[in-house]
């Protein structure tokens, strides 16, 4: 299966990110009560944000954004994609 | 001060930003705060004397949005909605831009607005800076820079109040405020290159997939171990033998005014065991009545709740989410469950309140009844310990370990049959802080006389009530009445279901008179497994029917007893098998 594209090259899940990688985000899930959730944390389609860690067994994944730690479960990580970023042509994180 | 002419101060803002922190700068009135977000889901309000005017201050829950997402948003939305003289918005200075949405939709609704940059000591340690000048000329609201938990700036930002002003702010699609937002935020904020410290590194490490766990099991195991370790020094270090030097000869002195024995002397200083006073086991109000919550179970609530309050303002509690989701999800919850089930340790009251954090009636119904089966509060836990941990604690593994076991069975039973889905977990991890001391100990102080104004008056109320059951002859009815549940199914003596009747007025009490009968380490297992896991205490009763309705309270009750009999009689069987 080819995964969708976006602006920026192919996207992924962005649970599928590795530790440390960056990402920006191309589309959020579908509406319902859990995107007003995520949006209300910052989460919207083009903000740029660094996947911290997924836990093991279907665990959430812990993103970084503006300086700030979000978990989301795992079945919402995977349906928020992300254009992956190269470290250099990413936007760094914010207080390193 | 009327409530008529009192002017109306909302005090609105995300989660976690310091709302409560200020409410208390404000007004005096203490508000429990703590390091994550859902503390406040209820409302405060308390008031406030600033020149001619009077305010009614109310810190409303904190809320992402007023598009309400959860319960505490929706309350922050009715009572936005309500309108009100002046509103202080609180933003959180580390995360400007999201908290300028709140800010926003507040200023759309044309509301008086005076705008609190709160925390700006922590900004700035991390590299961002903001101008409020700036951000006030822009706005058009009054912009004061605070630091709320050591009160700087907060006179001022009380003295701008008059000023207060929707601003310039126009209602706008979600889209158009979003991109208002990103042009204040760029034009006012300045992030600068910084180094990684040793907390950032650490918070990284907390949610880790392998590092998360090692930090989570060491948090538990040193946690427990503290708690015990204080617990016991400041039993047999300073409280004992306080009682023992100074109490028991007025205790002495006064059976000898009540001559040994009688009616009387057995309600007030109770039964004499040898001949002496035993303040474990003659069960007077003056005796055990005060050594049970005094001496017994005090200690283990202070030391609970200090490493509690640590580890909630620390802000590790949030990982703990991300740590248990996983397992959590598989019992119909989210991660987040385990704040409330970690209060339940407490006191099962406050867990349960704090399930109102949780979104569906279904999850609030699965966490409270798993904390009232299988979550032992402290006052229960010290019992347990102590009249158990002398016979080998091997025996205080086997009652932890069927509570542990239970709590995961009846969690994935519950999630099987309650018709609905387990809900995703959604949560913002706030920075690790360096704990202020006297916010801690404020904190404590409020947990700590919470307890004795609740605990003492039940212990001595059912320590009457077991005298005077006693004398009437209404325990050897009940017992003759229990007796084939009691015996048959557990293998226990028809006398151990007056103690297990009378949990249901406090739980530490009943352990301290099963501790009397004179039982098999074995018997007394099985019989404190059904005692934690049976109905709840009346405290527990009551908020759970507030918060649950009559119906689920019902069923939730029904699953406590048919837990706690088939959690009893299996360890019966388990242990017969091996002893």
């Amino acid at each position: 299966m080819t995964p969708p594209r976006h602006p920026g090259g192919p996207a992924v899940a962005l649970r599928d990110l590795p530790n440390g990688a960056f990402g920006r985000i191309a589309e959020m899930p579908a509406k319902d009560g859990c995107a007003e959730r995520l949006e209300a944390l910052g989460l919207r389609v083009g903000k740029v944000v660094e996947k911290v860690s997924g836990m093991p067994f279907h665990g959430p994944v812990t993103l970084q954004l503006d300086g700030r730690q979000i978990a989301i479960g795992w079945k919402i990580s995977s349906s928020v994609l992300v254009v992956p970023l190269s470290r250099s042509g990413g936007a760094p994180r914010h207080h390193e | 001060m009327s409530e008529k002419t009192a002017k109306k101060l909302l005090l609105v803002g995300n989660p976690n930003v310091g709302k409560s922190a200020l409410f208390t700068r404000i007004t005096g009135v203490h508000a429990v705060s703590s390091n994550y977000p859902g503390t406040t889901v209820g409302f405060l309000e308390g008031w406030l004397r600033r020149g001619d005017d009077v305010w009614r201050v109310i810190d409303v829950p904190g809320a992402y949005t007023l598009t309400p997402t959860n319960e505490a948003e929706e309350v922050a939305e009715r009572m936005v909605a309500e309108g009100c003289d002046a509103v202080v918005v609180v933003l959180d200075a580390t995360a400007l831009e999201r908290n300028l949405f709140l800010a926003f939709q507040v200023m759309e609704r044309g509301l008086p607005v005076v705008i609190a940059l709160n925390m700006v000591d922590e900004a700035r340690h991390k590299g961002i800076d903001i101008n409020p000048v700036l951000l006030e000329e822009l706005l058009g609201v009054p912009v004061v820079s605070t630091v709320a938990v050591s009160g700087e700036g907060v006179s001022r930002l009380l003295d701008r109040l008059r000023e207060a002003s929707p601003g310039r702010a126009v209602p706008s699609t979600k889209e158009e405020r979003w991109a208002a937002i990103g042009r204040v935020t760029e034009k006012v904020q300045k992030v600068r290159h910084r180094h990684h410290t040793f907390l950032d590194k650490l918070e990284d490490a907390s949610v880790n997939s392998f590092w998360g766990l090692v930090i989570g099991i060491a948090v538990i195991a040193s946690s427990f171990t503290a708690i015990r370790f204080a617990g016991e020094g400041l039993i047999d270090g300073l409280l004992d033998p306080l009682f023992e030097r100074y109490w028991l000869p007025v205790i002495r002195y006064l059976s000898g005014l009540f001559g040994g024995g009688g009616f009387l002397h057995d309600i007030i200083i109770g039964r004499l065991v040898d001949g002496h006073v035993d303040f474990e086991q003659s069960f007077g109000m003056l005796t055990t009545g005060l050594y049970v919550p005094v001496v017994m179970v005090l200690p283990y609530v202070l030391s609970f709740y200090a490493v509690l309050s640590f580890l909630e303002d620390f802000g590790y509690l949030p990982r703990l989410a991300v740590i248990f989701d996983a397992i959590l999800h598989r019992m119909g919850l989210h991660g987040f469950a385990i704040i409330p089930s970690l209060l339940g340790f407490g006191c099962n009251v406050p867990g349960i309140l704090a399930t109102r954090v949780l979104d569906s009636q279904r999850e609030r119904f699965i966490a409270a009844t798993l904390i009232s089966v299988a979550i032992p509060c402290a006052g229960l836990q010290a019992m347990i310990i102590g009249a158990l941990g002398g016979m080998g604690m091997k025996w205080v593994a086997i009652v932890y370990g069927t509570l542990l076991f239970s709590w995961l069975l009846l969690g994935r039973i519950l999630h099987s049959l309650l018709p609905g889905f387990s809900p995703e977990l959604i949560v913002e991890i706030p920075p690790y802080r360096i704990p202020s001391l006297k916010a801690m100990a404020l904190k404590l102080w409020m947990r700590i006389s919470g307890f004795f104004l609740e605990a003492v008056p039940l212990v001595l109320g059912g320590i009457l009530l077991i005298s005077l059951m006693d004398a009437s002859g209404i325990t050897g009815v009940l017992s003759g009445l229990l007796a084939p549940v009691f015996s048959g199914l557990l293998g226990l003596p028809a006398e151990a279901a007056a103690p297990i009747l009378l949990g249901i007025l406090r739980k530490d009490v009943a352990v301290g008179m099963l501790a009397t009968l004179g039982l098999s380490p074995s018997q007394l297992v099985v019989a404190t497994i059904t005692l934690s896991m049976t109905f709840p205490c009346i405290a527990t009763f009551i908020v759970l029917w507030r918060e649950l309705g009559g119906k689920r309270l019902a069923a939730s009750m029904g699953i406590m007893i048919a837990s706690a009999l088939i959690a009893g009689v299996s360890v019966r069987m388990l242990l017969s098998l091996n002893v």
